[in-house]
Protein backbone atom coordinates (compact mmCIF):
# COMPACT_ATOMS: atom_id res chain seq x y z
CA UNK A 1 0.00 0.00 0.00
CA UNK A 2 1.11 3.54 -0.78
CA UNK A 3 1.30 5.13 2.67
CA UNK A 4 3.31 8.23 1.79
CA UNK A 5 0.81 10.50 3.56
CA UNK A 6 1.95 9.27 6.98
CA UNK A 7 4.90 11.65 6.55
CA UNK A 8 2.68 14.76 6.55
CA UNK A 9 2.72 16.97 9.66
CA UNK A 10 4.12 16.71 13.18
CA UNK A 11 1.70 13.83 13.73
CA UNK A 12 -0.10 12.25 10.78
CA UNK A 13 -3.50 10.77 11.50
CA UNK A 14 -4.05 8.99 8.20
CA UNK A 15 -1.65 7.25 5.82
CA UNK A 16 -3.92 6.65 2.85
CA UNK A 17 -5.29 9.14 0.35
CA UNK A 18 -5.35 9.47 -3.41
CA UNK A 19 -3.63 12.84 -2.98
CA UNK A 20 -0.39 11.43 -1.55
CA UNK A 21 1.67 13.00 -4.37
CA UNK A 22 1.33 16.09 -2.17
CA UNK A 23 3.94 14.57 0.17
CA UNK A 24 6.32 13.79 -2.69
CA UNK A 25 5.98 17.40 -3.83
CA UNK A 26 6.89 18.57 -0.30
CA UNK A 27 9.99 16.36 -0.51
CA UNK A 28 10.84 18.14 -3.78
CA UNK A 29 10.42 21.53 -2.07
CA UNK A 30 7.03 22.39 -3.57
CA UNK A 31 3.66 23.07 -1.91
CA UNK A 32 0.89 22.12 -4.31
CA UNK A 33 -2.84 22.15 -4.80
CA UNK A 34 -5.04 20.38 -7.33
CA UNK A 35 -6.94 21.80 -10.29
CA UNK A 36 -9.83 20.15 -12.09
CA UNK A 37 -8.90 19.60 -15.74
CA UNK A 38 -12.58 19.71 -16.76
CA UNK A 39 -13.98 22.82 -15.04
CA UNK A 40 -10.76 24.51 -13.93
CA UNK A 41 -11.64 24.82 -10.24
CA UNK A 42 -8.58 25.05 -8.00
CA UNK A 43 -8.52 23.27 -4.67
CA UNK A 44 -6.57 23.56 -1.47
CA UNK A 45 -6.45 21.27 0.39
CA UNK A 46 -5.85 19.04 -2.64
CA UNK A 47 -8.64 16.70 -3.73
CA UNK A 48 -8.81 13.65 -5.95
CA UNK A 49 -12.35 14.46 -7.08
CA UNK A 50 -14.14 17.64 -8.17
CA UNK A 51 -17.49 18.11 -6.39
CA UNK A 52 -18.42 20.84 -8.86
CA UNK A 53 -18.35 18.75 -12.06
CA UNK A 54 -17.83 15.22 -10.63
CA UNK A 55 -14.63 14.73 -12.61
CA UNK A 56 -11.67 12.85 -11.12
CA UNK A 57 -9.30 14.22 -13.74
CA UNK A 58 -7.12 16.51 -11.62
CA UNK A 59 -3.72 18.10 -12.16
CA UNK A 60 -1.27 19.48 -9.61
CA UNK A 61 -0.23 23.14 -9.50
CA UNK A 62 2.43 24.83 -7.35
CA UNK A 63 1.30 27.44 -4.82
CA UNK A 64 3.31 30.59 -5.40
CA UNK A 65 3.11 34.27 -4.53
CA UNK A 66 1.62 35.75 -1.41
CA UNK A 67 -1.71 35.47 0.38
CA UNK A 68 -3.39 37.64 3.00
CA UNK A 69 -3.45 36.60 6.67
CA UNK A 70 -7.13 36.27 7.65
CA UNK A 71 -6.65 35.17 11.25
CA UNK A 72 -4.32 33.32 13.63
CA UNK A 73 -3.95 32.01 17.17
CA UNK A 74 -0.96 30.98 19.27
CA UNK A 75 -1.50 27.80 21.28
CA UNK A 76 -0.17 27.55 24.83
CA UNK A 77 -1.56 24.01 25.24
CA UNK A 78 -1.43 21.23 22.68
CA UNK A 79 -3.01 17.87 22.00
CA UNK A 80 -1.09 14.61 22.49
CA UNK A 81 2.01 14.42 20.27
CA UNK A 82 2.43 18.19 19.87
CA UNK A 83 3.53 19.12 23.42
CA UNK A 84 7.14 19.82 22.43
CA UNK A 85 6.07 22.35 19.76
CA UNK A 86 4.28 24.72 22.18
CA UNK A 87 3.94 27.63 21.70
CA UNK A 88 3.06 27.60 18.01
CA UNK A 89 0.74 29.63 15.83
CA UNK A 90 -1.93 28.34 13.48
CA UNK A 91 -3.38 30.55 10.76
CA UNK A 92 -5.68 30.87 7.76
CA UNK A 93 -4.23 32.60 4.69
CA UNK A 94 -6.28 33.71 1.69
CA UNK A 95 -4.63 33.16 -1.70
CA UNK A 96 -7.67 34.27 -3.73
CA UNK A 97 -9.11 31.23 -5.53
CA UNK A 98 -8.36 29.10 -2.43
CA UNK A 99 -7.34 29.53 1.20
CA UNK A 100 -4.79 27.58 3.24
CA UNK A 101 -4.84 26.45 6.84
CA UNK A 102 -1.47 25.78 8.47
CA UNK A 103 1.20 27.01 10.86
CA UNK A 104 3.16 30.24 10.93
CA UNK A 105 6.94 29.61 10.62
CA UNK A 106 8.38 29.10 14.13
CA UNK A 107 10.95 31.88 13.70
CA UNK A 108 8.19 34.51 13.23
CA UNK A 109 7.15 35.97 16.62
CA UNK A 110 3.42 36.44 17.25
CA UNK A 111 3.88 40.19 17.82
CA UNK A 112 5.09 40.54 14.23
CA UNK A 113 1.77 39.23 12.90
CA UNK A 114 -1.27 41.27 11.98
CA UNK A 115 -4.51 40.46 10.20
CA UNK A 116 -4.24 41.49 6.55
CA UNK A 117 -0.45 41.12 6.20
CA UNK A 118 1.01 39.33 3.18
CA UNK A 119 2.47 35.86 3.72
CA UNK A 120 3.93 33.21 1.46
CA UNK A 121 4.09 29.47 2.00
CA UNK A 122 7.21 27.28 2.14
CA UNK A 123 8.06 23.65 2.81
CA UNK A 124 9.07 22.83 6.38
CA UNK A 125 11.18 19.70 6.94
CA UNK A 126 10.93 18.65 10.58
CA UNK A 127 13.90 17.12 12.51
CA UNK A 128 11.86 13.92 12.85
CA UNK A 129 11.84 13.52 9.05
CA UNK A 130 8.18 14.52 8.79
CA UNK A 131 7.19 17.08 6.17
CA UNK A 132 4.93 20.09 6.48
CA UNK A 133 4.46 23.65 5.25
CA UNK A 134 4.57 26.98 7.06
CA UNK A 135 3.65 30.60 6.30
CA UNK A 136 6.22 33.39 6.53
CA UNK A 137 6.49 37.08 5.49
CA UNK B 1 -49.19 18.60 9.45
CA UNK B 2 -50.16 19.18 13.09
CA UNK B 3 -48.29 21.13 15.72
CA UNK B 4 -45.62 19.52 17.88
CA UNK B 5 -45.28 20.30 21.58
CA UNK B 6 -42.70 19.74 24.29
CA UNK B 7 -44.54 18.16 27.23
CA UNK B 8 -41.65 17.24 29.51
CA UNK B 9 -38.07 18.34 30.18
CA UNK B 10 -35.38 17.15 32.53
CA UNK B 11 -31.67 17.15 33.16
CA UNK B 12 -29.20 15.74 35.63
CA UNK B 13 -26.98 18.06 37.61
CA UNK B 14 -23.90 18.82 35.48
CA UNK B 15 -20.93 17.58 37.50
CA UNK B 16 -17.25 16.65 37.39
CA UNK B 17 -16.55 12.90 37.51
CA UNK B 18 -20.07 11.48 37.73
CA UNK B 19 -19.84 8.43 40.01
CA UNK B 20 -22.05 6.13 37.87
CA UNK B 21 -22.24 4.78 34.34
CA UNK B 22 -23.82 6.34 31.24
CA UNK B 23 -27.11 4.43 31.70
CA UNK B 24 -27.47 5.76 35.25
CA UNK B 25 -26.53 9.23 34.12
CA UNK B 26 -29.16 9.11 31.34
CA UNK B 27 -31.73 7.88 33.87
CA UNK B 28 -31.44 11.11 35.88
CA UNK B 29 -32.51 13.41 33.06
CA UNK B 30 -35.10 10.92 31.79
CA UNK B 31 -36.74 10.49 35.20
CA UNK B 32 -37.08 14.25 35.67
CA UNK B 33 -38.66 14.62 32.22
CA UNK B 34 -41.10 11.72 32.73
CA UNK B 35 -42.22 13.14 36.09
CA UNK B 36 -42.48 16.58 34.51
CA UNK B 37 -44.68 15.24 31.70
CA UNK B 38 -46.65 13.01 34.06
CA UNK B 39 -46.30 10.01 31.74
CA UNK B 40 -44.76 6.54 31.85
CA UNK B 41 -42.06 5.01 29.65
CA UNK B 42 -44.75 2.92 27.95
CA UNK B 43 -46.41 6.14 26.70
CA UNK B 44 -43.27 6.92 24.66
CA UNK B 45 -43.39 5.64 21.08
CA UNK B 46 -39.70 5.97 20.23
CA UNK B 47 -36.45 7.30 21.71
CA UNK B 48 -33.63 9.24 20.08
CA UNK B 49 -30.34 8.93 21.98
CA UNK B 50 -27.71 11.63 21.48
CA UNK B 51 -24.03 11.95 22.42
CA UNK B 52 -20.62 12.53 20.87
CA UNK B 53 -19.29 8.99 20.41
CA UNK B 54 -15.59 9.71 20.94
CA UNK B 55 -16.24 9.86 24.69
CA UNK B 56 -18.20 6.61 24.87
CA UNK B 57 -16.75 3.23 25.78
CA UNK B 58 -20.08 1.56 25.02
CA UNK B 59 -20.57 0.65 21.40
CA UNK B 60 -24.00 1.79 20.14
CA UNK B 61 -25.14 3.38 23.43
CA UNK B 62 -28.81 3.72 22.36
CA UNK B 63 -29.43 0.02 23.06
CA UNK B 64 -28.23 -0.12 26.67
CA UNK B 65 -29.79 3.21 27.53
CA UNK B 66 -33.21 2.30 26.09
CA UNK B 67 -33.05 -0.99 28.01
CA UNK B 68 -32.17 0.74 31.29
CA UNK B 69 -34.94 3.33 30.87
CA UNK B 70 -37.59 0.71 30.16
CA UNK B 71 -38.00 1.81 26.55
CA UNK B 72 -38.14 -1.68 24.97
CA UNK B 73 -39.61 -2.80 22.63
CA UNK B 74 -40.06 0.68 21.13
CA UNK B 75 -37.59 1.76 18.42
CA UNK B 76 -34.45 3.61 19.54
CA UNK B 77 -31.52 4.99 17.60
CA UNK B 78 -28.53 7.26 17.88
CA UNK B 79 -28.11 10.81 16.53
CA UNK B 80 -24.77 12.59 16.54
CA UNK B 81 -23.68 16.06 15.50
CA UNK B 82 -20.99 16.75 18.10
CA UNK B 83 -22.02 19.47 20.59
CA UNK B 84 -25.39 19.99 18.87
CA UNK B 85 -26.35 16.30 19.01
CA UNK B 86 -29.46 16.70 21.16
CA UNK B 87 -30.79 19.68 19.17
CA UNK B 88 -30.35 17.53 16.08
CA UNK B 89 -32.14 14.77 18.00
CA UNK B 90 -34.99 17.20 18.63
CA UNK B 91 -35.15 17.98 14.91
CA UNK B 92 -35.41 14.26 14.12
CA UNK B 93 -38.00 13.71 16.87
CA UNK B 94 -40.04 16.63 15.54
CA UNK B 95 -40.20 14.97 12.14
CA UNK B 96 -41.16 11.60 13.69
CA UNK B 97 -44.09 13.25 15.46
CA UNK B 98 -45.11 15.70 12.71
CA UNK B 99 -45.12 12.87 10.16
CA UNK B 100 -47.62 10.95 12.28
CA UNK B 101 -45.25 8.00 12.69
CA UNK B 102 -45.18 8.40 16.50
CA UNK B 103 -47.37 10.30 19.00
CA UNK B 104 -44.73 10.80 21.70
CA UNK B 105 -40.93 10.74 21.28
CA UNK B 106 -38.17 11.19 23.89
CA UNK B 107 -34.86 12.85 23.02
CA UNK B 108 -32.20 11.75 25.49
CA UNK B 109 -28.82 13.46 25.43
CA UNK B 110 -25.90 12.44 27.60
CA UNK B 111 -22.15 12.71 27.91
CA UNK B 112 -19.84 11.26 30.45
CA UNK B 113 -16.71 13.17 29.48
CA UNK B 114 -14.87 11.55 32.39
CA UNK B 115 -15.57 8.12 30.83
CA UNK B 116 -12.12 8.35 29.25
CA UNK B 117 -8.78 9.27 30.84
CA UNK B 118 -7.30 12.71 30.38
CA UNK B 119 -4.57 11.17 28.17
CA UNK B 120 -7.27 9.66 25.95
CA UNK B 121 -9.01 13.01 25.95
CA UNK B 122 -5.79 14.77 24.86
CA UNK B 123 -5.47 12.31 22.01
CA UNK B 124 -9.09 12.75 20.87
CA UNK B 125 -8.72 16.51 21.09
CA UNK B 126 -6.18 16.34 18.28
CA UNK B 127 -8.64 14.50 16.06
CA UNK B 128 -11.42 17.06 16.50
CA UNK B 129 -10.75 18.68 13.13
CA UNK B 130 -10.13 17.47 9.56
CA UNK B 131 -7.69 14.68 10.46
CA UNK B 132 -6.11 14.64 7.00
CA UNK B 133 -5.37 18.32 6.46
CA UNK B 134 -5.73 20.16 9.80
CA UNK B 135 -4.92 17.83 12.71
CA UNK B 136 -1.28 17.24 11.57
CA UNK B 137 -0.61 20.89 12.54
CA UNK B 138 -1.69 20.32 16.15
CA UNK B 139 -5.14 21.85 16.46
CA UNK B 140 -7.72 22.01 19.22
CA UNK B 141 -11.14 23.51 19.80
CA UNK B 142 -10.12 26.65 21.74
CA UNK B 143 -7.60 27.60 19.05
CA UNK B 144 -10.24 27.51 16.32
CA UNK B 145 -12.64 29.71 18.25
CA UNK B 146 -9.62 31.89 19.11
CA UNK B 147 -9.09 32.47 15.38
CA UNK B 148 -12.70 33.69 15.15
CA UNK B 149 -12.06 35.96 18.16
CA UNK B 150 -8.93 37.38 16.51
CA UNK B 151 -10.80 38.11 13.28
CA UNK B 152 -13.73 39.67 15.17
CA UNK B 153 -11.38 41.89 17.17
CA UNK B 154 -9.47 42.94 14.05
CA UNK B 155 -12.60 43.85 12.09
CA UNK B 156 -14.85 45.30 14.78
CA UNK B 157 -12.61 46.43 17.64
CA UNK B 158 -14.06 43.90 20.07
CA UNK B 159 -11.74 43.60 23.09
CA UNK B 160 -10.61 40.82 25.41
CA UNK B 161 -12.47 42.71 28.15
CA UNK B 162 -15.72 42.55 26.15
CA UNK B 163 -15.33 38.78 26.04
CA UNK B 164 -14.57 38.67 29.77
CA UNK B 165 -17.85 40.53 30.42
CA UNK B 166 -19.68 37.56 28.90
CA UNK B 167 -17.93 35.21 31.34
CA UNK B 168 -18.85 37.49 34.24
CA UNK B 169 -22.52 37.37 33.17
CA UNK B 170 -22.47 33.56 32.86
CA UNK B 171 -21.06 33.22 36.35
CA UNK B 172 -23.74 35.55 37.72
CA UNK B 173 -26.34 32.93 36.82
CA UNK B 174 -24.20 29.83 37.31
CA UNK B 175 -24.14 30.77 40.99
CA UNK B 176 -27.94 30.52 41.26
CA UNK B 177 -28.40 27.42 39.07
CA UNK B 178 -28.30 24.35 41.28
CA UNK B 179 -27.63 22.16 38.20
CA UNK B 180 -24.48 24.09 37.23
CA UNK B 181 -20.98 22.61 37.55
CA UNK B 182 -19.33 26.01 38.17
CA UNK B 183 -21.12 27.84 41.00
CA UNK B 184 -18.57 30.56 41.76
CA UNK B 185 -18.54 34.26 40.89
CA UNK B 186 -16.17 35.60 38.23
CA UNK B 187 -15.08 39.24 38.18
CA UNK B 188 -13.27 41.34 35.57
CA UNK B 189 -10.39 41.78 38.04
CA UNK B 190 -9.64 38.05 37.75
CA UNK B 191 -8.88 38.52 34.04
CA UNK B 192 -6.43 41.36 34.71
CA UNK B 193 -4.64 39.55 37.55
CA UNK B 194 -1.79 37.46 36.08
CA UNK B 195 -1.77 35.25 39.18
CA UNK B 196 -5.44 34.32 38.71
CA UNK B 197 -6.05 31.10 36.74
CA UNK B 198 -8.87 32.82 34.78
CA UNK B 199 -6.30 35.08 33.08
CA UNK B 200 -4.02 32.22 31.97
CA UNK B 201 -3.44 31.98 28.21
CA UNK B 202 -4.96 29.04 26.31
CA UNK B 203 -4.88 30.03 22.65
CA UNK B 204 -4.45 33.74 21.98
CA UNK B 205 -6.53 35.84 22.38
CA UNK B 206 -8.63 33.41 24.47
CA UNK B 207 -7.83 32.80 28.14
CA UNK B 208 -8.90 30.14 30.64
CA UNK B 209 -11.89 32.26 31.69
CA UNK B 210 -13.12 32.41 28.09
CA UNK B 211 -13.54 28.61 27.93
CA UNK B 212 -16.50 26.54 29.11
CA UNK B 213 -16.38 23.89 31.81
CA UNK B 214 -16.30 20.21 30.84
CA UNK B 215 -18.89 18.17 32.69
CA UNK B 216 -20.78 14.90 32.87
CA UNK B 217 -24.51 15.22 32.43
CA UNK B 218 -27.74 14.16 30.76
CA UNK B 219 -30.86 15.83 29.44
CA UNK B 220 -34.24 14.71 28.19
CA UNK B 221 -36.94 16.43 26.12
CA UNK B 222 -40.29 14.72 25.47
CA UNK B 223 -42.23 15.72 22.35
CA UNK B 224 -45.87 14.99 21.57
CA UNK B 225 -48.42 15.67 18.87
CA UNK B 226 -51.21 18.15 19.58
CA UNK B 227 -53.74 15.52 20.68
CA UNK B 228 -51.42 13.88 23.21
CA UNK B 229 -50.10 17.26 24.36
CA UNK B 230 -53.61 18.38 25.26
CA UNK B 231 -54.19 15.11 27.18
CA UNK B 232 -50.89 14.98 29.07
CA UNK B 233 -49.84 18.57 29.56
CA UNK B 234 -51.30 21.61 31.30
CA UNK B 235 -48.58 23.86 29.90
CA UNK B 236 -47.35 22.52 26.56
CA UNK B 237 -44.62 24.56 24.90
CA UNK B 238 -44.83 24.56 21.10
CA UNK B 239 -42.04 24.12 18.60
CA UNK B 240 -42.55 27.11 16.31
CA UNK B 241 -39.42 27.04 14.20
CA UNK B 242 -36.48 24.77 13.36
CA UNK B 243 -33.36 25.68 11.41
CA UNK B 244 -30.32 23.57 10.64
CA UNK B 245 -27.21 24.07 8.52
CA UNK B 246 -23.59 23.00 7.95
CA UNK B 247 -20.27 24.64 7.02
CA UNK B 248 -17.08 22.95 5.73
CA UNK B 249 -15.00 21.42 8.54
CA UNK B 250 -11.74 22.72 7.12
CA UNK B 251 -11.06 26.39 7.84
CA UNK B 252 -9.50 26.69 4.38
CA UNK B 253 -12.92 26.10 2.84
CA UNK B 254 -14.73 28.81 4.82
CA UNK B 255 -15.48 32.39 3.88
CA UNK B 256 -16.62 33.94 7.17
CA UNK B 257 -14.40 34.29 10.27
CA UNK B 258 -16.26 37.01 12.17
CA UNK B 259 -19.45 35.01 12.65
CA UNK B 260 -20.74 31.47 12.18
CA UNK B 261 -22.33 30.96 8.77
CA UNK B 262 -24.24 27.92 10.14
CA UNK B 263 -25.87 29.99 12.84
CA UNK B 264 -26.90 32.69 10.38
CA UNK B 265 -28.40 30.14 8.00
CA UNK B 266 -30.15 28.12 10.71
CA UNK B 267 -31.54 31.27 12.34
CA UNK B 268 -32.93 32.52 9.03
CA UNK B 269 -34.77 29.22 8.50
CA UNK B 270 -36.10 29.10 12.06
CA UNK B 271 -37.34 32.71 12.03
CA UNK B 272 -39.04 32.11 8.70
CA UNK B 273 -40.73 28.89 9.87
CA UNK B 274 -41.89 30.57 13.10
CA UNK B 275 -42.95 33.72 11.24
CA UNK B 276 -41.16 36.00 13.70
CA UNK B 277 -38.31 38.52 13.75
CA UNK B 278 -35.30 38.47 16.11
CA UNK B 279 -36.86 41.39 18.01
CA UNK B 280 -39.74 39.15 19.08
CA UNK B 281 -37.48 36.75 21.01
CA UNK B 282 -37.95 37.27 24.77
CA UNK B 283 -35.28 34.91 26.09
CA UNK B 284 -32.47 32.93 24.44
CA UNK B 285 -30.01 30.15 25.12
CA UNK B 286 -26.92 30.36 22.93
CA UNK B 287 -23.96 28.03 22.51
CA UNK B 288 -21.30 29.81 24.59
CA UNK B 289 -18.63 27.09 24.54
CA UNK B 290 -16.28 30.08 24.44
CA UNK B 291 -17.09 33.73 25.20
CA UNK B 292 -16.50 34.69 21.55
CA UNK B 293 -19.16 32.16 20.54
CA UNK B 294 -21.80 34.06 22.53
CA UNK B 295 -20.59 37.39 21.11
CA UNK B 296 -20.97 36.07 17.56
CA UNK B 297 -24.34 34.52 18.43
CA UNK B 298 -25.73 37.98 19.37
CA UNK B 299 -24.92 39.07 15.84
CA UNK B 300 -25.65 35.85 13.93
CA UNK B 301 -29.13 35.66 15.51
CA UNK B 302 -29.91 39.30 14.74
CA UNK B 303 -30.01 40.53 18.35
CA UNK B 304 -27.28 42.99 17.33
CA UNK B 305 -25.90 44.15 13.99
CA UNK B 306 -22.56 42.63 12.88
CA UNK B 307 -19.81 44.08 15.08
CA UNK B 308 -22.25 45.53 17.62
CA UNK B 309 -22.53 42.50 19.90
CA UNK B 310 -20.09 44.19 22.27
CA UNK B 311 -22.58 47.04 22.83
CA UNK B 312 -25.17 44.51 24.07
CA UNK B 313 -22.93 43.05 26.75
CA UNK B 314 -21.39 46.41 27.73
CA UNK B 315 -24.93 47.73 28.38
CA UNK B 316 -25.93 44.49 30.17
CA UNK B 317 -28.79 44.06 27.68
CA UNK B 318 -28.32 40.27 27.78
CA UNK B 319 -28.73 40.09 31.56
CA UNK B 320 -32.02 38.82 33.04
CA UNK B 321 -33.49 42.33 33.23
CA UNK B 322 -32.13 43.44 29.83
CA UNK B 323 -33.69 43.79 26.39
CA UNK B 324 -32.80 40.22 25.34
CA UNK B 325 -31.76 37.94 28.22
CA UNK B 326 -29.21 35.33 27.06
CA UNK B 327 -27.96 32.28 28.97
CA UNK B 328 -29.47 33.30 32.29
CA UNK B 329 -28.92 29.72 33.49
CA UNK B 330 -25.12 30.14 33.41
CA UNK B 331 -24.68 28.91 29.85
CA UNK B 332 -22.09 26.37 28.84
CA UNK B 333 -19.47 28.59 30.48
CA UNK B 334 -20.78 28.04 34.03
CA UNK B 335 -23.55 25.44 33.81
CA UNK B 336 -21.09 23.18 31.98
CA UNK B 337 -20.94 21.47 28.59
CA UNK B 338 -21.53 17.70 28.62
CA UNK B 339 -21.51 17.60 24.83
CA UNK B 340 -24.44 15.34 23.92
CA UNK B 341 -26.62 16.67 26.77
CA UNK B 342 -26.11 20.36 26.08
CA UNK B 343 -28.82 21.02 23.47
CA UNK B 344 -31.49 19.28 25.56
CA UNK B 345 -30.44 21.27 28.61
CA UNK B 346 -30.75 24.51 26.63
CA UNK B 347 -34.23 23.45 25.46
CA UNK B 348 -35.16 22.64 29.08
CA UNK B 349 -34.10 26.10 30.24
CA UNK B 350 -36.27 27.80 27.60
CA UNK B 351 -39.27 25.53 28.29
CA UNK B 352 -39.06 26.35 32.02
CA UNK B 353 -38.76 30.05 31.18
CA UNK B 354 -41.85 29.97 28.94
CA UNK B 355 -43.82 28.14 31.64
CA UNK B 356 -42.74 30.67 34.27
CA UNK B 357 -40.96 27.94 36.24
CA UNK B 358 -37.34 29.08 36.03
CA UNK B 359 -37.13 30.10 39.69
CA UNK B 360 -34.48 32.71 40.51
CA UNK B 361 -33.46 32.78 36.83
CA UNK B 362 -36.99 33.61 35.60
CA UNK B 363 -37.23 36.33 32.95
CA UNK B 364 -40.35 38.53 33.09
CA UNK B 365 -43.26 36.89 31.25
CA UNK B 366 -41.55 35.54 28.10
CA UNK B 367 -43.74 34.36 25.20
CA UNK B 368 -41.12 33.29 22.66
CA UNK B 369 -37.74 31.68 23.36
CA UNK B 370 -34.83 30.63 21.14
CA UNK B 371 -32.12 27.97 21.37
CA UNK B 372 -28.85 28.24 19.38
CA UNK B 373 -26.80 25.03 19.58
CA UNK B 374 -23.59 24.59 17.56
CA UNK B 375 -21.62 21.41 16.82
CA UNK B 376 -17.85 21.60 16.32
CA UNK B 377 -16.44 25.00 15.38
CA UNK B 378 -19.53 26.15 13.53
CA UNK B 379 -19.65 22.86 11.64
CA UNK B 380 -23.24 21.94 12.55
CA UNK B 381 -25.77 24.59 13.58
CA UNK B 382 -29.28 24.22 14.96
CA UNK B 383 -31.65 27.03 15.92
CA UNK B 384 -34.95 26.15 17.58
CA UNK B 385 -37.75 28.60 18.37
CA UNK B 386 -40.27 27.74 21.08
CA UNK B 387 -43.48 29.50 22.09
CA UNK B 388 -46.15 29.45 24.74
CA UNK B 389 -48.87 29.53 22.09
Amino acid sequence: MDDRFKKFGTVSFTAFTKTNDFVTHLEEGKVTGTKCRVCGKEYFPPRADCFQCLSSDMEWFPITGTGRLITYSTLKYAPAGFEKDVPYTIAVVDFGPYKMFGRIAPEVPEENLSVGMELRVKVNKLPSGQLSYVFCP
Amino acid sequence: MGRVAIIGVGQSAFVRNYPGGIRELAFEGFKEALLDAGIKAADIGASVICSAPEYDKQRSPAGVIAEYLGLNPQPTFYVESLCSSSSMGLRVAYSLVASGLHDVVAVIGFQKMSEITSAESQERMGRGADIQWESPFGTMMPAYYAMYARAHMAKYGTTAEDLALIRVKAATYGQINEKAVYRKAVTLDMFSDPSNPMSGPVASPLRVGDCCANADGSSCVILANEEKAQIFSKKPVWILGLGSATTPVNMANRDLFTGLAVAQAAAKQAYQMAGITPQQVDVAEVHDCFTIAEMMAYEDLGFARPGEGKELIRAKETYREGRIPVNVDGGLLSKGHPIGATGGSQIRTIVLQLRGEAGPMQVKDPVIGLVHNIGGVGLYGNVTILGRE
